[in-house]
């Protein structure tokens, strides 16, 4: 017998690793993440935009204040600022806290309350952060039946898959983390994980109410991604393309919504219902069936569910904003970067300057995003108002809607596709 | 040794199909009661209400205080409709001990009834519109009902439990200038009531969720014998404010609202009807109310009947005929105080309505049977 550890039992020891997974991922991508950064200073990388950029020669800086902007503009172009960072999931979470802070403001004035008040300096800005230190906070409870692994790793599955999802998305002229020739059926695939994600997470509870939830949440997902996928074909077959980048940039004299309303109509409801939304909140019925495959996640488990929901449907406004709406295309009225600062400022007898850093950003760049931001936050806004103003609808009418009405409409949007295209009006290019 | 369980409770086989859902207590869609509910797939198959749980043995307690001092526990039940609760208590009271009341004070307990039967409307109304999912709904009548529960506060002095009732009038004289306040505050909530038409009676989406859901019949109205808002929405035209009218209901004109579906929409829009109704009654009770005079006759402490007497009066609650039988053996005390509760005849519909309903249906169909839990139980 060892004196060490007398009832040690590989089985048992394994078992407690998996009921432990969350942490052990946590604290691996904590100690990781910096041995990762240890290793990129030895390791020699590419040049990148004239800088050769290791963690190391990032910090030259420090000795030569001169070298700020360089490196700033060497670290943009590298693909962890696009992922962690603009068009990424920085950028994402950004628009996904506004959206829920947006979310109850207008919601309370809707219902003549005030909505989070005291949280924060002005208006409960900072209610978000108080309900995420408190989810943080809080112990996480595992029914005792539940199939713990899966259980475990479904809500980290589920902001995983929303975060791929956001990764499609192109906010401006080159500005997307992956460009993906076949962008539009990339994203098709990463909407098919969500209903398997919640399937998983609701049966691996091994409760009723999460069942019959996750049940609801499957046929609501599998019976509205068909319109919703079809609804898209009328872009693709006019644009020619799949890939997302193209498809925001063929619309640059006029939006597709302009000539397939019933497919921007048709894609809207199945994105509402995608995201399991007011009146489309089924598998979160309070009412009939608690919260739905949500009622057994508890602390951080429901909050990670809760930021991918969220980061979701940014990415679907976003995807809106993208197929119909033109994406980053609008009118040019961010103004251009001042030339005397880029040849240098003359003070009296010195001149400040030149930068070769600068500008940081280009203008189309600044002027894309802005577009999009704006397009985006409208298209949220209308995300957001059912819940005020519609009750729940039941699941015979939901899958009553979804597989008949739906789908009719969105063959009419196609054939009002192929009428354009072959009646010559419109075709791979625009307008002819 | 074997142990045989008695029939009714060995385990039956029943189909895998089916699933048992414990609806409640603990659920966001139930209140203080459980409903055992068994489905297949969508379907209930059967569905075993189950209330109790909030049981405070309110008539016994009425057995050990005097008239007087059962006033502010027996309007328990129900809270938001405390008035109506009282009221046949102390009509009942009244004809025991031989007291005449006062014709103000018949008036202003009218419009105290009226206002409560609204504040209690309106708390119904939220958690029907919370119940199916329209959170607006739930907000705005638990808001304009503050306006009511304003005015109750002046009247009474307490915001919920008012304790206003007492036998021989009521405790307190209307404050000044109450009825100005009263008509300009009813006439708003009337105007803002007729706004919810737009974002709830009217919605697509709710009318195709609670039409033709749960339909009660005329003659099952009847045999179940449900009452109030329930009889009314399928068809039956009774109301007892109108049928068996008490103090001064007879001299107002109140008009009985009836609908004919049966259905969930139709239970939850005549409620909405009488709100309305109430609104108008309050606006002819002012007019005819007179302008001074007492509204107490001053009772002896510890008034007592003379021999072995009984009596049942019964008003129109907001949940609909409320009961009371008091049987007095000449002492302090009642021998006996037995409320008749609307909450549990309309319950007694529930397991037919909801067997073959979808699941989506059952928190709408449960809660527009205007049932409270607290009531049923007492």
């Amino acid at each position: 017998m060892s004196v060490i550890a007398p009832k040690f039992k590989l089985s048992e020891f394994i078992k407690s690793l998996l009921d432990n997974i969350f942490w052990i991922i946590l604290i691996l991508v904590l100690i990781g993440l910096p041995a990762v950064m240890m290793i990129l200073f030895v390791i020699e990388m590419p040049v990148i935009d004239g800088e050769l950029l290791t963690p190391f020669l990032a910090f030259t800086w420090m000795a030569d204040p001169t070298r700020i902007l360089p490196v700033v503009h060497a670290f943009m172009a590298t693909d962890i600022f696009r992922v962690m960072a603009f068009p990424g999931f920085g950028f994402a979470a950004l628009l996904a806290a506004a959206t829920i802070f947006v979310e109850r403001k207008m919601l309370a004035k809707l219902q003549l309350r005030v909505g989070p008040f005291y949280c924060g300096k002005f208006e409960g800005i900072l209610q978000l952060m108080g309900d995420g230190l408190k989810l943080i906070s809080k112990e996480i409870i595992i029914p005792a039946k539940a199939d713990k692994p899966i259980f475990w790793a479904a809500p980290v599955l589920f902001v995983a898959a929303a975060a791929a999802f956001v990764a499609f998305i192109p906010v401006a002229p080159g500005w997307v983390v992956a460009d993906v020739e076949m962008g539009l059926l990339g994203v098709f695939a990463v909407i098919g994980f969500f209903p398997i994600i919640t399937i998983l997470s609701a049966w691996s509870a091994n409760s009723k109410f999460p069942f019959i939830g996750g049940i609801r949440a499957l046929f609501q997902m599998v019976s509205f991604e068909i319109p919703l996928i079809l609804s898209l074909l009328g872009v693709v077959m006019l644009t020619g393309s799949l890939n997302l980048s193209e498809i925001a940039a063929s619309q640059s004299s006029f939006p597709w919504i302009v000539f397939l309303p019933v497919g921007a109509i048709v894609f809207f409801i199945t994105m509402l219902a995608e995201l399991e939304r007011i009146p489309f909140d089924l598998p979160e019925a309070e009412s009939e069936i608690v919260a739905g495959w949500l009622t057994e996640l508890s602390g951080m488990m429901y909050g990670l569910v809760q930021l991918g929901t969220y980061l979701k449907l940014y990415a679907f406004a976003a995807l809106f904003v993208v197929l119909f709406l033109g994406g980053w295309n609008g009118p040019m009225v961010v103004p251009p970067f001042p030339v005397e600062i880029l040849e240098g400022i003359e003070m009296g007898p010195i001149t400040v300057g030149p930068f070769p850093g600068l500008p940081l950003f280009t203008q189309e760049m600044l002027n894309g995003t802005l577009w999009f931001v704006l397009k985006t936050a409208g298209i949220i806004f209308f995300i957001l108002l059912p819940r005020g103003v519609f009750p729940r609808i039941r699941v015979d009418m939901l899958l009553n809607l979804g597989w008949s009405k739906l789908i009719g409409l969105s063959f009419v949007n196609i054939f009002i596709a192929l009428g354009l295209l072959y009646a010559g009006v419109l075709g791979p290019g625009g307008l002819q | 040794m074997t142990f045989v369980l008695p029939p009714g409770l060995a385990l039956q086989k029943v189909d895998e199909r089916i699933m048992t859902l414990n609806v409640g207590p603990q659920h966001p869609g139930s209140g203080h009661m459980r409903i055992v509910v068994q489905i297949d797939g969508d379907y209930i198959v059967a569905c075993d209400p189950d209330p109790g749980y909030v049981h405070r043995g309110e008539e016994k307690m009425a057995e050990y205080r005097n008239y007087i001092t059962n006033i502010p526990h027996l309007e328990r039940p129900v809270i938001h409709d405390s008035c109506n609760v009282l009221y046949p208590y102390v009509l009942g009271a009244e004809e025991l001990l031989g007291i005449e009341v006062p014709e103000r004070a018949k008036y202003v307990r009218v419009i105290a009834s009226e206002l409560n039967r609204c504040i209690y409307i309106m708390y119904w109304l939220a958690i029907y519109g919370i119940f199916l999912g329209h959170s607006t709904m739930f907000m705005w009548p638990a808001g304009d009902r503050e306006l009511l529960i304003d005015l109750m506060e002046k009247m009474t002095g307490a915001r919920v439990t008012h304790a206003h009732f007492v036998p021989g009038g009521v405790r307190n004289d209307l404050p000044p200038n109450f009825e100005d306040v009263c008509l300009r505050q009813v006439n708003y909530f009337e105007k803002r009531i007729k706004e919810y038409a737009a974002v709830f009676y009217d919605n697509p989406i709710l009318i195709a969720r609670t039409k033709d859901t749960g339909i009660l019949s005329r003659q099952d109205a009847i045999r179940y014998g449900t009452t109030g808002s329930v009889l009314r929405a399928s068809g039956v035209d009774y109301d007892l404010r109108v049928k068996e009218p008490y103090d001064v209901y007879d001299e107002l004109d109140v008009h009985t609202n009836v609908m004919k579906e049966g259905d969930s929409y139709a239970r939850s829009k005549v409620p909405w009807f009488d709100m309305l109704e109430s609104c108008n009654i309050i606006r002819q009770a002012l007019q005819k109310m007179p302008k001074s005079g007492s509204v107490r006759v001053k009772l002896k402490p510890n008034p007592k009947t003379k021999g072995l007497e009984s009596v049942y009066k019964r008003v129109e609650s907001g949940r609909g005929s409320l009961g009371c039988y008091i049987v007095s053996d000449a002492k302090v005390e009642p021998y006996r105080v037995k409320l008749s509760v609307p909450s549990f005849r309309n319950l007694i519909a529930l397991p037919n309505l909801l067997r073959g309903e979808k699941l989506g249906n059952m928190p709408s169909v449960y809660w527009s049977l205007n049932y409270w839990p607290v009531e049923a139980d007492r």
